[in-house]
C-alpha cells in the first residue's frame, strides 16, 4: 500500500521536507505513518493531523491511497 | 442557497466581490439581513512592525474545510446564501486577506453565523501566516483574541 505525508509551514521548514510517500506492508495508524517518516521524535503535541483533509487523532487508522497531513496551529483570518 | 468558497492569489476588493455576488443570488426578495466581516492586513503584531505577509494553505483541505462550515452554518442558522473569499501569498499592508458574508432573513441569524465562520475559519481552517518584518521573517503562531 501507498500513503502520501505531507508537513506545512513551520513544520515543513523544521523537518526540511513537505511531501512524501511511503509504502507500509498494512493498516497503520496515523502516529506508525509519523513514526516511519520522522524517525527521531513522537509526534509533538501542539502538531494538527488530518487523514484525507479531515482532521484525525493520532490513533486514527490510515489505508491504501490515504493522505495524512501534520501541521503546526492554524492562524489564517 | 449558495455556497461560494474561494482561494485568491492575488488582491481582491471586498465591496464588489459582495455586490457581484449577490446579483447572482436566487433569494432575490428573501433576505432582510446581510453580514459582512473583512479582516484586513495590519502594520504590527504583537508589538512589532510588520512590512508584508505570506499566507500559506493546504490547498484542496481549505476549500473542503470552509464549504463544510458555510454548509453547517446554513443548516443552524437558517441562511440563505453564504460567502467566504481568502487571500494566500504575499498581502501587503492594507490588503484584504478574508471576506465572509452570510445573507439570511433577519439580523440574529446574520450576525450569529458570520461571527460563526470567522471563528471556525480562524481555529480550524489550514492556513498560516509568516510575517516580514523590519529584521528578519516570523511564523504566526497563534491568532490574536477576537
Amino acid at each position: 500500500m501507498a500513503v502520501t505525508v505531507k508537513f506545512f509551514a513551520s513544520l515543513s521548514e523544521r523537518l526540511g521536507r513537505s511531501e512524501e510517500v511511503i509504502k507500509p506492508k498494512g493498516p497503520l495508524t496515523v502516529r506508525e505513518v509519523w513514526a516511519a517518516v520522522v524517525a527521531d521524535e513522537p509526534v509533538p503535541e501542539n502538531v494538527l493531523i488530518a487523514v484525507n483533509m479531515e482532521y484525525a487523532r493520532p490513533d486514527a487508522e490510515v489505508s491504501d491511497g490515504d493522505e495524512v497531513a501534520f501541521f503546526p496551529p492554524v492562524t489564517g483570518g | 442557497m449558495t455556497v461560494r468558497v474561494e482561494i485568491r492569489g492575488s488582491e481582491f476588493d471586498p465591496w464588489v466581490e459582495l455586490s457581484r455576488y449577490q446579483e447572482t443570488l436566487g433569494n432575490q426578495g428573501k433576505y432582510g439581513a446581510t453580514a459582512v466581516f473583512i479582516g484586513t492586513m495590519r502594520d504590527f503584531n504583537e508589538g512589532v512592525r510588520v512590512k508584508s505577509l505570506v499566507l500559506e494553505h493546504y490547498p484542496g483541505m481549505t476549500e473542503k474545510h470552509l464549504t463544510e462550515i458555510s454548509q453547517q452554518a446554513i443548516d443552524r442558522w437558517g441562511l440563505l446564501d453564504t460567502m467566504v473569499i481568502h487571500r494566500v501569498g504575499e498581502i501587503r499592508i492594507n490588503e484584504p486577506i478574508v471576506a465572509v458574508a452570510v445573507w439570511s432573513a433577519h439580523r440574529a441569524a446574520a450576525f450569529e453565523a458570520c461571527r460563526f465562520l470567522v471563528e471556525d475559519l480562524k481555529s480550524h481552517a489550514p492556513f498560516w501566516k509568516r510575517e516580514y518584518l523590519a529584521e528578519g521573517i516570523r511564523w504566526v503562531e497563534k491568532t490574536t483574541p477576537g
